[in-house]
C-alpha cells in the first residue's frame, strides 16, 4: 500500500483485460453512472476503514525513530531478522520447486493418481491452527510421533526438536511447506495444462523427452507463472503467524521467532504496541521491493497475452 | 505415442527396462508422498482416540491398542476442560465465516460489477488499489487492528474479525470475479436495456446467475480465509466470543489439559472446510484452470 504510485501503471493493464470497453463506445448515462457509484461504495467504505486507516494507524505508530534505535539494541531483533529471512527464502522456494516437480507427477493419467492427489490436497483443507498443533506434537521430542517411529523403525535416538534453534526453525519450514505445497502445486498443474501437447509432439520429434524437455519447454513456459506465484508466496509467508507461533511457539528462549510473532510478542506480552508494529513494519522496504516485482511482472504477462 | 514407435525396434527393450524403472519410481514417489501428506492427519487421530486424557506420547503402536471414542465423546457432550462450550465456539466460528463468505460476496460482486459491466471510469484503478491491500500482510496489523476497533466500539465482537477478514478477502473476490466476468459477452446487457432492464435488474438478473461458478471460487476462498484464520480471532475476540480455532492455542499453556478431546475438537472443526471442497471440486477445478491460463 506503501507503494501508491506503482498503482497507476497496474491500472491500464487491467483495464485492457477488465471491463472490455472498445474505444469511443458510449459514455455511460446519467442513471447508471450513480448505481455504478453506489455499487462500488461499501468496498471503497471497506478499504479505507478498514485497509488505509489501519496501514496509516501502523505507519503513525512506528514513525518515532528512537523506537527503531530500541529495535536494533534488542538482542531478539536481528535473530528474528535472520529466521524470517530463512523462513521465507528456504520456505518459499523449497515449497515452490517442490510444486512445480509434483506438478509434473500429478499430470500423469490413471485414477490412483487421481485418487493420491485428492489425498495430497488434504493439508491444505487442515485449518492452518490446527495443522500447526499437530506437528508441534508431532515432534515434542521423544514422546513425539517423528522420534517414536525413527527409534520404532531404525533404532535411532531422535533429536529434541525444540531444543535446537536451527532443528526448530527447520521443523517450522517443514510445517509450512507441509501445509502449503499442495495449493500451488495445483496452481502448477493448472498452468501445465494449458501447454498444448502439440509442442510436446514437436519437441519429441527432435528427440527431447524427459529432463531436456523440462529446461527447454515445460520450464520457460511457466517460467512467469512461476514467478508471480513464488512472490505471491513470499509476500504470504512473511505474513505467516501462525505456524511459527504454534510449532516451535518461537522457541527455545525466543531464538525462532519470525517478524509477525516477534511483532505480537513485543507488543501483547511485552506491553510495547509501538515498538511491536516497529519491528513488523521494519519488512516494509522488503515488502515494497517484492510489491513492485510482482506489479512488473503481472504487467509483463499482460503485454505477452 | 511413443508406444508405437518404440515397440518391437532394437530400442525395445532398453525402452521397456526404462519404463518399469519410471513405473517403480512413480510408485516410490507415491508411497513418500502418501506418509507425507497423511502422517501428521494420522498422529491427529493417535491423539484423538486415545482412551486416556492426557496421553500425545507415542509408544510403538501403529494403531491405538484400544481405540477409544471417549475424546470425542467428552466434545459432543462438552465435559472436557476447555471445551465446556464447545458448541457455542463452533457457532462462532460458523457465524463468522458464513458472514465473511455473505459479505465479501456481496462487496465484491456490487464493486466488480460496477467497474466491469457498468463500465465506470477509472474502475481498473480500484482493482489496482484492491491488490495493494496484499503489500502488508495482515497479520503486520493487528495491532492498529485492535486499537482501531476500539474507535469504531466493535471491541469484542464478532464484527470485528468479520469486517477485518472481509477486507482481507474482498481484493481477491473482486480480481477473480472481474477475471470470469469477461467471459459473459456485455452484448447481452445492452439486449437487456433495450428491453428496458435498470442497473440493479442487470445486477441480480443477468450478473449474478451467469457468475455463479465464480462466486463459489469467492464462497471457498472466503470460508478457508476465516476458517484458517487464528490472530484476528485470538486478540480481538472477548472469552463469550471465542471460536474453536483460538481454543487450540490454549493448549500449551497447560500440561495436563486433555488431550485426546482437544484433538477430537481440531478434526471436528476441519471437516466442514473439507466437506465444502468437496461439494464443490468442480468449481475449485475450473478456478484453478483459469488461474493457470493466466500466467
Amino acid at each position: 500500500m506503501s507503494s501508491m504510485p506503482e498503482a497507476f501503471p497496474i491500472g491500464p493493464a487491467l483495464s485492457v483485460k477488465g471491463s472490455g470497453q472498445p474505444p469511443g463506445s458510449r459514455r455511460v448515462h446519467g442513471a447508471e453512472f450513480r448505481w455504478a457509484i453506489a455499487f462500488v461504495l461499501p468496498y471503497v467504505a471497506v478499504f479505507i476503514a478498514f485497509v488505509l486507516y489501519p496501514f496509516g494507524y501502523a505507519v503513525w505508530m512506528a514513525s518515532r525513530p528512537a523506537l527503531f534505535a530500541e529495535l536494533i539494541t534488542d538482542q531478539l531483533y536481528l535473530p528474528t531478522v535472520v529466521n524470517t529471512l530463512l523462513f521465507v527464502g528456504l520456505g518459499v522456494n523449497l515449497k515452490m520447486f517442490l510444486a512445480l516437480l509434483l506438478s509434473g507427477f500429478f499430470l500423469r493419467r490413471g485414477w490412483w493418481v487421481r485418487a493420491l492427489l485428492a489425498v495430497f490436497i488434504l493439508p491444505w483443507a487442515v485449518a492452518a491452527a490446527q495443522a500447526a498443533v499437530a506437528f508441534h506434537w508431532m515432534l515434542i521430542g521423544q514422546q513425539g510421533l517423528v522420534d517414536g517411529l525413527l527409534w520404532a523403525l531404525f533404532g535411532i535416538d531422535g533429536p529434541n526438536w525444540f531444543n535446537n534453534r536451527w532443528l526448530a526453525l527447520g521443523s517450522d519450514i517443514i510445517a509450512y511447506i507441509w501445509k502449503w505445497l499442495p495449493f500451488w502445486t495445483v496452481i502448477f498443474l493448472a498452468g501445465r495444462m494449458t501447454i498444448s501437447q502439440d509442442i510436446y509432439d514437436a519437441a519429441e520429434v527432435d528427440g527431447a523427452t524427459g529432463f531436456r524437455r523440462f529446461v527447454h519447454i515445460t520450464f520457460p513456459l511457466l517460467a512467469n507463472l512461476y514467478l508471480i506465484c513464488t512472490l505471491l508466496s513470499a509476500l504470504w509467508a512473511l505474513g505467516d503467524f501462525i505456524t511459527v507461533f504454534l510449532v516451535s511457539t518461537g522457541g527455545p528462549a525466543l531464538s525462532t521467532e519470525v517478524l509477525a510473532t516477534l511483532g505480537y510478542y513485543y507488543a501483547f506480552e511485552l506491553g510495547n504496541p509501538a515498538l511491536g508494529v516497529a519491528a513488523v513494519m521494519s519488512a516494509l522496504p522488503l515488502l515494497v521491493l517484492i510489491v513492485i516485482m510482482l506489479l512488473r511482472r503481472l504487467q509483463l504477462s499482460e503485454v505477452q497475452l | 505415442m511413443t508406444v508405437a514407435l518404440a515397440a518391437g525396434g532394437p530400442t525395445g527393450r532398453r525402452y521397456r527396462l526404462r519404463r518399469v524403472l519410471t513405473e517403480a519410481g512413480s510408485v516410490v514417489l507415491a508411497l513418500i508422498l502418501l506418509i507425507w501428506s497423511l502422517l501428521p492427519i494420522y498422529d491427529m487421530f493417535l491423539i484423538a482416540l486415545d482412551p486416556e486424557e492426557g496421553e500425545i506420547e507415542f509408544d510403538g503402536n501403529i494403531w491405538p491398542p484400544m481405540p477409544s471414542l471417549a475424546g470425542f465423546r467428552a466434545v459432543v457432550t462438552q465435559e472436557a476442560r476447555y471445551l465446556e462450550d464447545f458448541w457455542h465456539q463452533f457457532g462462532s466460528s460458523l457465524y463468522i465465516g458464513l458472514a465473511t463468505v455473505v459479505l465479501t460476496l456481496l462487496i465484491g460482486s456490487l464493486a466488480s460489477f460496477a467497474v466491469s459491466r457498468l463500465r465506470l471510469g477509472k474502475g481498473s484503478l480500484l482493482t489496482g488499489a484492491a491488490l495493494l491491500t496484499y503489500a502488508v500482510p495482515a497479520s503486520f496489523l493487528i495491532v492498529p487492528f485492535y486499537r482501531i476497533m476500539d474507535d469504531y466500539g466493535l471491541t469484542g465482537s464478532h464484527w470485528a474479525v468479520i469486517t477485518a477478514q472481509v477486507a482481507f478477502a474482498a481484493p481477491f473476490a473482486i480480481l477473480i470475479l472481474q477475471l470470469y466476468g469477461r467471459l459473459i459477452p456485455l452484448e447481452l446487457d445492452d439486449a437487456a436495456r433495450v428491453d428496458g432492464a435498470s442497473a440493479v435488474q442487470l445486477y441480480l438478473r443477468i450478473y449474478l446467475p451467469l457468475m455463479t461458478p465464480a462466486l463459489a471460487i469467492v464462497a471457498i476462498y472466503a470460508l478457508l480465509l476465516a476458517w484458517n484464520e487464528y490472530l484476528y480471532q485470538a486478540v480481538l475476540l472477548s472469552v463469550r466470543n471465542m471460536t474453536v480455532a483460538v481454543t487450540q492455542g490454549q493448549l500449551f499453556e497447560d500440561v495436563d489439559a486433555p488431550y485426546n478431546a482437544m484433538m477430537a475438537a481440531a478434526i471436528l472443526y476441519v471437516l466442514p472446510p473439507i466437506a465444502l471442497l468437496f461439494a464443490l471440486r468442480r468449481y475449485v477445478a475450473a478456478s484453478l484452470t483459469m488461474a493457470g491460463a493466466k500466467g
